[in-house]
């Protein structure tokens, strides 16, 4: 393995456990343990935590906090304006192009933690810190904080279990303060696989003691990163570097929900109201192969011609089929347009599909 | 993990000879080394074998890999099992997740592939 790479403080626990190490985002990183679809499946059914040191938090406070991010990011604070509450956002250039998605916390009194993509910490630090005013103060907390995904529909019993009698379990989407065992931790109701569960923060220092502690509920099973990408593709949760990058606006993604055209000014928003104003060219939509698996990068067809490529595609294991996402032109966007995906040397027909692929989770059950 | 009465080859696959019928599966290490197998792209009976030429794909739910025929000859059975039930090359790899059979062009071709002893030795200085 590459010297070069980062560990997360979970390193040693993964390997303890037998997962197959990978290299992601200049980490060292657990793909699977048992297996993909054992895992997938344990996430659907019962529970999972993932390591999700890799990723990146940045602490933004002072008085100018809620201006400085309200000009920088797409979608508007003032949904956010409790303490304890949070928001899936997006960091756009000028041209409207997307460098990162992200979930900005308003953790406290004039301070917001935002949670980045591992692989674009420091584009976004240096695009965020270079437009820092006098009245905004940044850290990079990402070296000293421990992140574990805890997901499933047992997630939330185990963490009561933990966090004792008086914890108070946040709504979707809201952080808190506590303790489970003796670690101190903020627990955030989010995450990344459709599932009801939380994501909690810890110092490095005591991330594998809160790794141990929920592995230590038989109803628990560690998962890598593989059952992770099946997990959010079969929510179709948009991947950053796959999905969505610098040449894709937030329209043509499907993310219009995460940008206020309305809140005033932000980096991007002309460029954005533009294409508003004529409708995207192009969209990305879901794809269901009839036989086969899609990957990034195969060509997508509609009547014989090349229309798209596929951005990410891989095998459901709920539902036991490829599915895939592409962008392809607007007129062929809609459910139920037949296109055709080239698997190698096959052409194998293929559904556009209203997301999400998997609608029945814990999660949509505690919406409902 | 490797039976002594097959023979392997370096793109780990493993024949069982019989008469001047081989049986082609691909071997415990490949199985685990590509996870969970969800798909399996295998030719048609009559299909001709090529050694050291691809004839079928293999498929887990985060990579693809190709198969390579180890013999030359005319496939002349087909595991159209897999189809429904991948997952045998995870659960049994020499067993009911075997592949193709080839009848092969000149019998002598099996002796230059390797012993379960000489693959194993290979599987390891692999990892």
């Amino acid at each position: 393995m590459n010297d070069s790479l980062k560990h997360t403080p979970l390193h040693e626990e993964h390997v303890a456990l037998g997962a197959r190490m990978v290299p992601f985002a200049g980490y060292e990183m657990p793909v699977q343990y048992a297996g993909i679809i054992e895992e997938h499946q344990a996430v659907r059914s019962s529970a999972g935590v993932f390591d999700v040191c890799h990723m990146g938090e940045f602490r933004v406070f002072g008085f100018g906090a809620y201006d400085f991010l309200q000009s920088l990011l797409t979608n508007d604070l003032d949904k956010i304006r409790d303490v304890g509450e949070a928001q899936y956002t997006l960091l756009c250039d000028e041209d409207g192009g997307i460098v990162d998605d992200l979930i900005v916390y308003h953790s406290g009194d004039l301070e917001y933690l935002i949670v980045v993509n591992a692989a674009n910490r420091q584009t976004d630090w240096d695009l965020l810190s270079t437009r820092c005013t006098a009245d905004v103060e940044m850290v990079d907390e990402s070296d000293r904080t421990g992140l574990i995904a805890l997901q499933g529909p047992r997630a939330i019993s185990v963490l009561r279990e933990l966090a004792g009698a008086a914890f108070e379990l946040p709504a979707r989407f809201a952080i808190v303060e506590a303790r489970l065992d003796t670690i101190p931790v903020l627990v955030a109701r989010t995450g990344y696989t459709g599932e009801d569960g939380v994501e909690l923060f810890c110092h490095v220092g005591r991330a594998a003691d809160l790794w141990r502690a929920l592995l230590s509920f038989p109803e628990v099973t560690p998962c890598g990163l593989g059952a992770r990408d099946t997990l959010r593709l079969e929510m179709g949760y948009r991947l950053h570097g796959l999905d969505i990058d610098r040449g894709v606006d937030p329209l043509s993604a499907g993310l219009g929900w995460a940008v206020s055209l309305s809140k005033g000014d932000f980096l991007g928003r002309e460029a954005i109201a533009r294409i508003a104003q004529k409708g995207p060219d192009r969209r990305l939509v879901g794809i269901q192969l009839k036989d086969g698996i899609a990957r990034p990068g195969y060509s997508l067809l509609h009547a014989g011609n090349e229309v798209g490529k596929v951005a990410s595609g891989t095998y459901s294991p709920t539902l036991k089929v490829g599915i895939a996402t592409g962008y392809v032109p607007a007129a062929l966007a809609a459910p139920g347009t037949e296109l055709e995906v080239v698997v190698r040397k096959k052409t194998v027909t293929a559904t556009v599909e209203k997301l999400p692929f998997v609608t029945d989770t814990s999660l949509s059950a505690a919406q409902a | 993990m490797y039976p002594s009465d097959l023979k392997y080859d370096k793109e780990h696959e493993w024949v069982r000879l019989e008469g001047d019928v081989v049986t082609i599966g691909i071997t415990h290490f490949a199985q685990d080394q590509l996870g969970e197998v969800v798909y399996v792209d295998l030719p048609s009976e009559g299909d001709d074998a090529t050694a050291g030429e691809t004839f079928g794909e293999i498929e887990s739910v985060k990579s693809v890999s190709e198969l390579y025929s180890p013999v030359t000859g005319e496939i002349v059975a087909v595991n159209s099992g897999l189809e429904d039930a991948p997952e045998a090359v995870n659960e049994d790899p020499y067993g009911e997740g075997w592949m193709i059979k080839v009848k092969l062009s000149d019998p002598t071709e099996v002796d230059v592939l390797l012993s379960s002893e000489d693959y194993e030795a290979f599987v390891t200085s692999e990892a």
